[in-house]
């Protein structure tokens, strides 16, 4: 049960990635892409029917992090504390945002907000990257089962921090590849110049996405070789790599021949392979300690009671289907170019 | 200050602050229904404007609702990490149901309702503002049945690790203390909807603008917000009492400022608890009723906190007992303005009560504060406990956590959130200042 509950976990968490991954790419690339007022208001109008339900993978996924593996769920809010609070401030910012830019009409209201937005969706990025390079690398977990870091390394203390090296490598890795991704998600919603843009720098922003990506894994492999023979020992994991190369040489393709939808769905499917991959790599490992791997919180050690865990499956599971239903609803039900006048309500 | 008393202020300020939004949110939902399935039934523009002037009102609401709501999940964890260890195995489940079942569908379907009126035409707005209200409402309850786990754990055990397990989901999920709370709860919501739906319509009528739009407000606030104020008295708050009275023996006596044991209690309707002196100052007491409240007898007996171990006292009596004071009073107050208001509205006479419409206008605030009070006498009522009887809060929190962390990130959240309240409040000013008339359709 602990192992199923892993992937429902990593799955709910690649879909929040791919979904919010899209609205904070817009956010990071729109300062660019959307030169004035009217195409800021297309590109906000883009977001506008999902970035909200996008977010609640999020905390779907939290809430289900909490119920399956709850001493893990504590142990890495607790030591991640600051990170944590910075992450929420962030969020509040990004979306108060979003929500207030359009509701004044003022040159100066709305340059303030887009900077905000920008800021905070480029934050965002880095914040899930630098996460998931915690995750990768692992964190001081000690006897106690709990661990508390500082936010940098190198700060006045000799532990790594949750800021190092390699983490800034896949905070930097997940920025550019999201802007990558909202790019892309804006040629195919968007129409004229606004969308020509968006091409040119998807076109530019992916080759770097797959650079940045190259670097991490390489720095991970160079840290730890073990990931490497886990890779080779684990067989039904090598489609996963091999479709993330796949998709990152279709989305090349795609973004040249101007078909965006297709682009978009390669960055879709790059991210969700290389995160599932990721998972399947540190399976069952859920916080790995880097003093000594007894202290390990893993998929076993931290579950709840196998038997609420399936009642939970039970309960949980079909409404998850349901919701997946929802947002196919959704891209059902705003098909095709967005339409700015649905958006501005007033 | 220690870093638990730090987390304990940071997760009242925070949770203190979200729920000003979400009360109305879930209040409002109810009524922008009732506005759509009225606007489906007939003819009359009145109701879909009405819905489209609150919907935007609601929106703000629920976008403050939404971004203050995400840190409280995350704290349990930053804040509470043993709490959450020993304990998510239980309402984790209601977390996630939370977040799976109501919030994805409130989401999506808001999309719907703010953006799709015109795309997707009136049967499909009408079905997206009912999944809305289904939605927050079931929140609400997964919410609500968490706090009951806290209050009254019941459907669940504690094993030799300290760590807690649902033993019956049944029980756990429906149980007599979760279905009244939650009920005590939504009752309040509706009636912080109601009065400020009421208030809007008040200030129409009384400036003489839109007095259709007013008459028709006030017509569907009044009814609801009278029959919302009278079942959050009886039965929704009196069972509630009862509960009470029977798990938490302590926290009842704090509320009524019971020192001594007494087998004829009164009640305290005015006075100061002295702690130290374990006594009420200047009480105004009517005989017998406590004990009548509390277990259906005028002669049934009541404990006082001297019969308690002072370890096991909430550990702030006084503000228990004003918080709860504090929401009865103002309880009665907004029941009797309702009142007075049905009976105008019955005879036909309400537009022209000036008087009764400034009452409306005025008691807008008044629900906020109730239900404020209402959780403070809750949530304090519990202490010392995190789960009544089984986990003390001083052995729920984060270890190795410091009160430097704690008071900074408090400062950030204070801050940040001064700063939302002023763009909340300009912004629903700004929407409460339009007409709910919309502006003829420029072709």
């Amino acid at each position: 049960m602990g192992a199923a509950w892993y992937f429902v976990l990593a799955a709910m968490l690649t879909a929040y990635a791919v979904l919010d991954g899209f609205d904070f790419g817009v956010g990071i690339v729109h300062l660019v892409v959307a030169r004035d007022d009217a195409e800021r208001r297309v590109a906000l109008a883009a977001i506008g029917p999902w970035w909200d339900g996008n977010e609640v993978w999020l905390i779907a996924a939290g809430g289900c992090f909490f119920f399956a593996f709850p001493r893990a769920y504590g142990a890495a809010f607790c030591g991640l504390y600051l990170p944590l609070m910075v992450t929420l401030w962030l969020i509040i910012l990004r979306g108060l945002a979003i929500e207030l830019r359009p509701q004044i009409h003022h040159p100066l209201w709305r340059a303030a907000w887009d900077a905000v937005f920008a800021g905070a969706s480029a934050a965002m990025a880095i914040v899930l990257g630098v996460a998931l390079g915690n995750v990768l690398r692992g964190v001081p977990i000690d006897a106690s089962g709990y661990f508390h870091e500082d936010l940098f390394s190198g700060m006045g203390s000799h532990a790594a921090g949750a800021i190092d090296g390699f983490t800034a490598a896949t905070g930097v890795f997940a920025l550019v590849l999201l802007g990558a991704h909202g790019a892309s998600f804006l040629a195919w919603k968007t129409e004229g110049e606004l969308a020509t843009r968006a091409r040119a720098l998807a076109r530019r922003l992916w080759p770097m996405a797959l650079a940045a990506g190259v670097l991490a894994t390489w720095l991970l492999f160079a840290r730890d070789p073990a990931f490497f023979s886990t890779v080779a020992a684990r067989p039904w994991l090598w489609p996963l790599p091999a479709g993330a190369i796949a998709a990152a040489g279709i989305g090349w393709r795609a973004l040249g021949a101007r078909r965006d939808r297709l682009a978009f769905l390669s960055s879709s499917a790059f991210i969700v392979t290389m995160l599932l991959a990721s998972a399947g790599v540190l399976y069952p490992a859920i916080l790995t300690s880097t003093v000594d791997p007894a202290f390990t919180i893993d998929a076993r050690s931290a579950a709840t009671g196998s038997g609420t865990l399936a009642v939970g499956l039970a309960i949980l599971g079909p409404a998850l289907a349901v919701a997946c239903g929802y947002f196919v609803f959704l891209f059902r039900a705003f098909r095709g170019k967005v339409d700015v006048a649905a958006y501005d309500h007033d | 200050m220690d870093a638990v008393a730090w987390s304990r202020i940071q997760f009242a300020f925070t949770i203190t602050y979200h729920y000003l939004f979400p009360q109305l949110t879930m209040g409002l939902a109810l009524l922008l229904v009732v506005f759509k399935v009225l606007a489906a039934r007939g003819a009359d523009s009145v109701w879909n404007d009405l819905a489209r002037f609150w919907g935007r009102i609601f929106a703000v609401n629920f976008g403050a609702g939404v971004v203050t709501g995400i840190p409280l999940e995350f704290q349990f964890g930053t804040n509470w990490a043993r709490f959450s260890s020993a304990t998510g195995g239980v309402i984790g489940l209601t977390l996630a149901m939370e977040g799976v079942f109501a919030f994805f569908a409130e989401s999506v379907f808001l999309g719907f309702f703010l953006f799709g009126e015109k795309k997707l035409g009136p049967r499909v707005h009408l079905a997206s503002i009912l999944m809305v209200f289904l939605g927050s409402w079931a929140s609400g309850y997964f919410i609500v049945v968490t706090n009951a786990f806290m209050q009254a754990p019941i459907g669940c055990a504690v094993g030799a690790d300290g760590r807690f397990a649902v033993t019956d989901v049944g029980r756990f999920l429906f149980n007599a203390w979760g279905f009244w709370e939650y009920a005590h709860t939504m009752t309040a919501a509706v009636i912080t909807g109601s009065f400020a739906v009421a208030a809007v319509g008040a200030y129409w009528a009384l400036m003489g603008e839109h007095l259709h739009h007013a008459r028709s407000a006030l017509k569907v606030s009044v009814v609801a917000g009278l029959a919302a104020c009278v079942l959050q008295a009886f039965p929704t708050g009196d069972e509630q009492g009862k509960l009470v009275a029977e798990r938490q023996p302590a926290a009842l006596a704090a509320m009524e400022g019971e020192f001594e044991t007494s087998d004829r209690a009164g009640l305290a309707i005015l006075g100061q608890p002295n702690v130290a002196e374990h006594r009420l100052e200047n009480p105004i007491v009517v005989p017998r009723v406590l004990s009548f409240l509390a277990y259906g007898s005028f002669g049934a007996s009541v404990r006082g906190l001297d019969d308690i171990p002072r370890d096991d006292w909430p550990d702030n009596v006084e503000l228990v007992y004003f918080a709860y004071h504090i929401m009865v009073g103002l309880g009665t107050i907004l029941l009797a303005v309702m009142a007075l208001a049905a009976v105008l509205l019955w005879r036909g006479s309400l537009l022209g009560a000036r008087p009764v419409l400034w009452l409306l206008l005025l008691s807008f605030p008044l629900p906020y504060i109730a239900t404020t009070a209402g959780w403070t006498t809750a949530e304090l009522g519990r202490q010392p406990w995190l789960v009544y009887g089984l986990l003390r809060t001083v052995h729920g929190a984060s270890p190795g956590l410091g009160a430097g962390d704690v008071v900074f990130s408090t400062v950030g959240f204070c801050g940040l959130y001064s700063a939302v309240s002023v763009l909340v409040l300009l912004l629903v000013a700004k929407q409460l200042a339009r007409s709910p008339v919309p502006a003829p359709e420029s072709a």
